[in-house]
């Protein structure tokens, strides 16, 4: 049986925009507008979508980097005691901060030039109680080894390093309190194709040694469909399309989604298929359009669409659960 | 080989040095290629390679400190062939060239752009440079360039700056602003890098509609292996300042016989593959441009590595479009062929 790990309901992130003199609050950029979604102990769930799309801001929401404007993000505990992060106090957050952890999308910035390497990571382990030098020391040399690098260059400097050892440092700072979740915000992007394959790969053996879960964020699908069990679509700052990574592309339900695949480049002349080309840009977040987001773009609209917005329902393909957003969708709808 | 008539662009033993520290880095070590007319060559490898630094030079877009050191850059215009290394950087001939038979579009638009002036008049410098158009003229071709590439209402976004255009249209305006001489040769630097895949597409297709109507020899440099399959006529693959492997799309993507190339293709997940396929990653990282290896530079890194490695191997042509610089393609290369026969 399949357990949670993380609870989001109703999830929103809004920001101010602000103008004028008196800098009055004109309007809201609805970065995350409402996101149900569950995240199960040792999956690895995708979450993709275009730039401007909200991914980034709800990876950030559920460790309340960002604060959420609105909504529940609960905690579940291997014993099954739930927490709900978003009413704590700041200082009660700590003991979760140890179980949720990060990795940033560029290596370069991430990382504090005027520190070494040990220097960056030891922070966080003197914080959670680590207290004698040599057993920091000794944590971090074995997980720099775990990922690949010598133990000895924990004395070096950020500039000594190229871009996917960074990156593997990211890593390694993600790791050096035994996180249970970790949320990889576009983790490769920044790589070189045959570093990316490197850094993938060794995500993959940590999540197997660690039992860890994964929230990977990437606009890259075919990433995503490597590497995850599960993929939500986000457009606009809501969750479009839910599903299993394979019934993603056999089975895709939204004409987002369907847009979306066709029009990424395959290094294979033998799966060249027609792309759709979707007109127009992203529609801006502070004022989205009434109705289905996507109809101004929709190759499909109706007129139900342009009034009516589509909830997220339940469906089944390959007798697996299938969410998708869609007011076209003629299969029948499980409840 | 290919018709002599049809090459827009020849390059010869092209050598680009840049000097720094006393240091020499050789960014371009001996490259040739030809583009032809009316056909996409895209120039694939990963940072570093020296395939931005291959198109800067065909621009004469070097910095101070860098040189053409040996080589040819023939440029073919009407009947006449023009050697672009042997004119000076800001004469007039070269800027003759610039920006009216030769043009390029940048990967960054935000960068590529002057955010002070409207997007109309940086249009319109180029037709103000390089044709007879009067002012009246100017502004009404330049509307009706954004409005080939797709810009809603563009009588009105002609008047606007930059910043109020998303990244897809600025990249737009970027084509507008290279298409508008109707250049014979156009060179994309990485153009798509940095848009959104459906914003891509959308390119793609400007692309492609823009090499079919002016018969427009496009050279597209680019990380992505997909872009290639997608857009390509003939492929070049460069790896730290050499081409390793060039010949048609269907010769590199479906027989890659450099180790390089079949790395390169195995280590990104293909889409519709599914989550069983196989990726291998390839060992090591790129060597550091003033430490190479001595011989063949992807030798410390291929799982083929033999003491013949140790020379740098030459150029062999396996066919008559397929050419590669390996010493053991033969092997690989065996077997297609067997497998072709079986």
């Amino acid at each position: 049986m399949k357990k949670e790990i993380l609870k989001l309901r109703d999830v929103k992130v809004y920001f101010p925009v602000k103008a004028g003199v008196f800098n009055r609050t004109v309007g809201h950029v609805m970065a995350v507008d409402g996101v149900d979604l569950d995240i199960y102990r040792g999956e690895v769930l995708g979450l993709a979508g275009e730039s401007g799309c909200g991914k980034t801001t709800l990876g950030k929401a559920i460790l309340r980097l960002v604060e959420p404007t609105n909504g529940e993000v609960t905690y579940v505990s291997k014993e099954e005691d739930e927490t709900e992060l978003t009413s704590l106090e700041k200082k009660d957050m700590d003991p979760f901060r140890k179980k949720l952890q990060i990795v940033f999308q560029d290596p370069h910035s991430s990382l504090n030039p005027s520190f070494t390497i040990f220097g960056s990571l030891q922070d966080p382990l003197k914080k959670f109680g680590v207290n004698s030098k040599e057993e920091r020391r000794k944590i971090i040399g074995d997980l720099l080894e775990a990922v690949n690098m010598r133990r000895e260059y924990m004395d070096r400097y950020p500039h000594e390093f190229s871009g996917g050892q960074r990156q593997r440092i990211g890593i390694v700072r993600a790791l050096c309190l035994d996180p249970e979740l970790i949320v990889c915000d576009e983790a490769v992007s920044a790589l070189d194709v045959s570093i990316q394959a490197q850094v993938l790969q060794l995500l993959m053996q940590l999540k197997k040694d660690n039992n860890l879960t994964y929230l990977f964020i990437t606009h890259d699908l075919s990433v995503t469909e490597y590497l995850c069990d599960r993929i939500a679509v986000m457009y606009l700052g809501r969750i479009v399309e839910l599903c299993d990574s394979e019934d993603l592309y056999k089975n895709t339900l939204h004409p987002y989604s369907e847009a979306l695949i066709s029009a990424i480049p395959v290094a294979d002349l033998d799966k060249k298929t027609k792309r759709i080309v979707l007109e127009g840009d992203v529609p801006s977040p502070v004022n989205p359009p009434k109705g289905c987001p996507f109809h101004p773009r929709c190759p499909k609209a109706k007129d139900i669409c342009k009034t009516e917005v589509p909830t997220l329902k339940k469906y089944s393909t390959n007798g697996n659960e299938h969410y998708a957003s869609c007011h076209l969708i003629d299969l029948p709808e499980i409840s | 080989m290919t018709d002599k008539n049809n090459i827009a662009l020849s390059v010869k033993n092209l050598k680009t040095f840049f000097y720094t520290n006393n240091r020499c880095n050789k960014a371009v070590n001996g490259v040739s290629f030809d583009v032809e007319k009316g056909k996409t060559l895209c120039i694939v490898g990963e940072s570093g390679c020296g395939k931005s630094v291959t198109a800067a030079t065909i621009m004469q877009l070097l910095p101070t400190l860098s040189r053409i050191e040996e080589g040819e850059i023939i440029f073919r215009k009407d009947d006449k062939t023009i050697n672009i290394e042997k004119l000076e950087k800001n004469g007039k001939e070269m800027r003759n060239i610039r920006g009216s038979d030769i043009a390029m579009i940048f990967q960054d638009p935000m960068t590529a752009l002057n955010p002070v002036y409207t997007v109309g008049f940086q249009i319109s410098e180029n037709l103000k440079y390089h044709t007879n158009l009067n002012r009246k003229e100017i502004r009404e071709k330049s509307i009706s360039l954004l409005n080939d590439m797709g810009i809603p209402l563009p009588e009105k976004r002609v008047d606007e700056y930059p910043h109020s255009y998303s990244g897809g249209m600025r990249q737009r305006a970027m084509i507008a602003m290279a298409m508008a001489c109707n250049p014979k040769i156009l060179i994309a630097d990485e153009p798509t890098t940095a848009l959104d895949v459906t914003i891509q597409a959308q390119i793609f297709e400007l692309m492609e509609k823009l090499k079919e109507e002016n018969d427009t020899a496009i050279i597209l440099i680019t990380h992505d292996m997909g872009v290639v399959a997608e857009l390509a006529d003939n492929v070049a693959v460069m790896y730290m300042g050499n081409i390793v492997e060039a010949g048609t799309a269907d010769d590199v993507l479906r027989r890659p016989t450099h180790p390089y190339t079949k790395a390169l293709l195995e280590s990104v997940p293909v889409l519709g593959r599914g989550k069983n396929q196989d990726i291998n990653p390839i060992k090591g990282s790129t060597p550091d441009p003033y430490n190479r290896p001595i011989g063949c530079q992807f030798a410390p890194r291929c799982n083929w590595q033999t003491e013949s490695c140790d020379v740098m191997p030459e150029i062999t042509q396996i066919n008559k479009t397929h050419e590669i610089r390996c010493h053991k393609y033969e092997q690989f290369f065996e077997k297609y062929n067997e497998k072709r026969d079986s």
